[in-house]
């Protein structure tokens, strides 16, 4: 079953054309790893997915997007959009408040009301999160104050809380040291029980230690797609052997 | 090799010597009126009601605080707002945001005399409000909007970009990100604007002695007509009749003005803090 199908997908922002003809499915809970070069337009498709390229001036889109099915270009409600779809960013971004309020952030503005309804989400997410253990004393803390990793778990526990479909990653483990980047390895791996899950990643041992299924992009369109063994073993793409035998990119 | 050497050490004498007389000259006027001031802070300085027995500058000091906090009831909504459009709404860079910017700084450098006028005729002669609390308020309103306007337009530039995103995400609209999200993040620097503007508001007599008067009585209402502690300040050494008086109600404005910008800067410190 497809969660997302991208079908003739092109954008643009301004005159430049940042994806070309962009076709490629996303099977339900799994993980697709977009790889590629800097520039090659893969975060760009990621940020489509939840409709975060509407907030860039001069940004246009044709060809269609579907989710389960429906377009979410096509009079989708944006909010709905991005509480199904919720996104993890390159950066770790809790907001400047506590633990708590982190988590509650979203469920509360989707109308979550109530200490005890309220509670049970953050802990639940921040279990999900397998961050829990950490921070059950420190619930009431400057979210600022934790170290990238707790932080980047956090954001994936904030971003879990509003009970999403399908969840975003944009290079999430870009900014952290190696040991907090396997723990949200082994957290994604847990997680695509319950989720479909698309990261996108600079890193190819990452991309084949966890993804079922990886596509290349290389300057706006997808060279390759397929699952992450046999794009691994066997490319069929000169370049996408090129790239990930290390000869450019 | 010599030459150099003796201007070097001009250069550097030079230097000293300017830091020198800044800083005395700074030292010699606190010092010139807390020495001529200080002894005569009397409790009768402080009496609730003035008369030419006490010179009590309570009143003066009471409408202070009433003019101030009318002023900022008018100017830090309207600023606030107006920054939150440049901003969150505003195109980033777009001609109005540059327009409206460079306005603000213009009117940040009209002397206060010229705003005093500009009260007169308009608060108090057009609109009818007479020499009132509410025309003086009006004008300052006037004054210090730029000033709360550019700080607070920086202090929402300083959020970082990723607040909005991760809001955004998590399917917030615009209006839930800003005062849930950015607004708070931003307060400490609005704050430290608003700080700037008491400070203004409190050291102000040109723009008020014209729209508010200078009645000497603690207002009953906004229409009456009131002097501030600056104004007070003006008019006593006007009249020269009450000197050490003067030079006492002088000491108390100093303190507070010092007071005020003492916060405004940690208030800055913080802010600088927070996103260092």
């Amino acid at each position: 079953m497809d969660k997302f199908t991208i079908e003739n997908l092109d954008l643009y922002y301004g005159e430049f054309q940042a994806l070309k003809h962009v076709g490629l499915s996303v099977p339900e809970r799994e993980i697709t790893a977009f790889i590629g070069p800097s520039g090659c337009g893969k975060s760009t498709l990621l940020r489509t997915l939840n409709r975060m390229n509407d907030l860039i001036e001069g940004c246009r889109i044709t060809g269609s997007v579907l989710l389960d099915g429906e377009n979410i270009y096509r009079g989708m409600d944006v909010t709905l959009l991005r509480k199904r779809v919720g996104m993890v960013f390159q950066k770790p971004n809790p907001f400047p408040m506590s633990v708590y309020d982190n988590v509650a952030f979203g469920p509360r503005t989707h109308g979550v009301r109530g200490r005890a309804k309220l509670d049970d989400v953050v802990e639940r997410s921040l279990r999900s999160a397998a961050i829990w253990d950490e921070l059950r004393d420190r619930l009431k803390k400057d979210a600022l104050g934790l170290s990238g990793g707790q932080q980047q778990r956090l954001c994936i526990a904030r971003a879990l809380a509003v009970e999403p479909e399908v969840l975003l990653m944009d290079e999430p483990t870009s900014a952290l040291d190696p040991i907090s980047t396997i723990r949200i390895e082994d957290l994604c791996v847990t997680l695509k029980e319950n989720y479909t899950i698309i990261i996108v990643t600079h890193n190819m041992q990452q991309a084949a230690r966890i993804s079922d299924r990886t596509a290349f992009f290389l300057l706006g369109e997808v060279v390759e797609s397929s699952d992450t063994e046999t794009m691994f073993r066997i490319p069929h793409d000169r370049r996408t052997e090129d790239y990930i035998t290390g000869r450019f990119g | 090799m010599k030459r150099a050497k003796i201007f070097a050490a001009a250069a550097r004498l030079a230097v000293y010597l300017a830091a020198l007389i800044t800083l005395g000259a700074l030292l010699f006027i606190i010092g010139y009126i807390v020495v001529r001031g200080v002894p005569h802070l009397t409790w009768s300085l402080f009496a609730w009601r003035y008369n030419s027995e006490n010179v009590s500058l309570m009143p003066a000091l009471l409408n202070t605080i009433l003019m101030t906090t009318l002023s900022l009831l008018i100017a830090v909504p309207l600023g606030v707002s107006a920054a939150v459009y440049l901003v969150e709404y505003a195109r980033r860079g777009s001609r109005l945001v540059r327009i409206v910017r460079m306005n603000a700084e213009t009117l940040s450098g009209i002397p206060s005399i010229v705003y005093g006028l500009f009260g007169m005729l308009f608060f108090v002669n057009a609109l009818k409000l007479g020499l009132s609390m509410l025309s003086g308020a009006l004008t300052l309103s006037v004054m210090i909007l730029p000033v709360i306007l550019r700080t607070s337009e920086e202090a929402l530039i300083s959020v970082p970009d990723s607040y909005r995103e991760g809001s955004f995400g998590l399917g917030a609209g615009r209006l839930r990100t800003i005062f849930r999200v950015v607004l708070p993040d931003a307060v400490p620097g609005i704050l430290a604007g608003v700080i700037l503007g008491v400070g203004r508001i409190v050291g102000e007599t040109a723009a008020l002695i014209y729209t508010a008067g200078t009645a000497s009585d603690t207002v009953s209402g906004i229409m009456d007509s009131a002097r501030t502690l600056s104004v007070h300040l003006y008019a006593l050494s006007q009249e020269g009749l009450y000197l050490d008086q003067t030079y006492a109600t002088a000491v108390v404005l100093l303190g507070i003005v010092i007071v005020i910008n003492a916060l405004s800067s940690a208030l800055a410190r913080k802010v600088g803090l927070h996103h260092g």
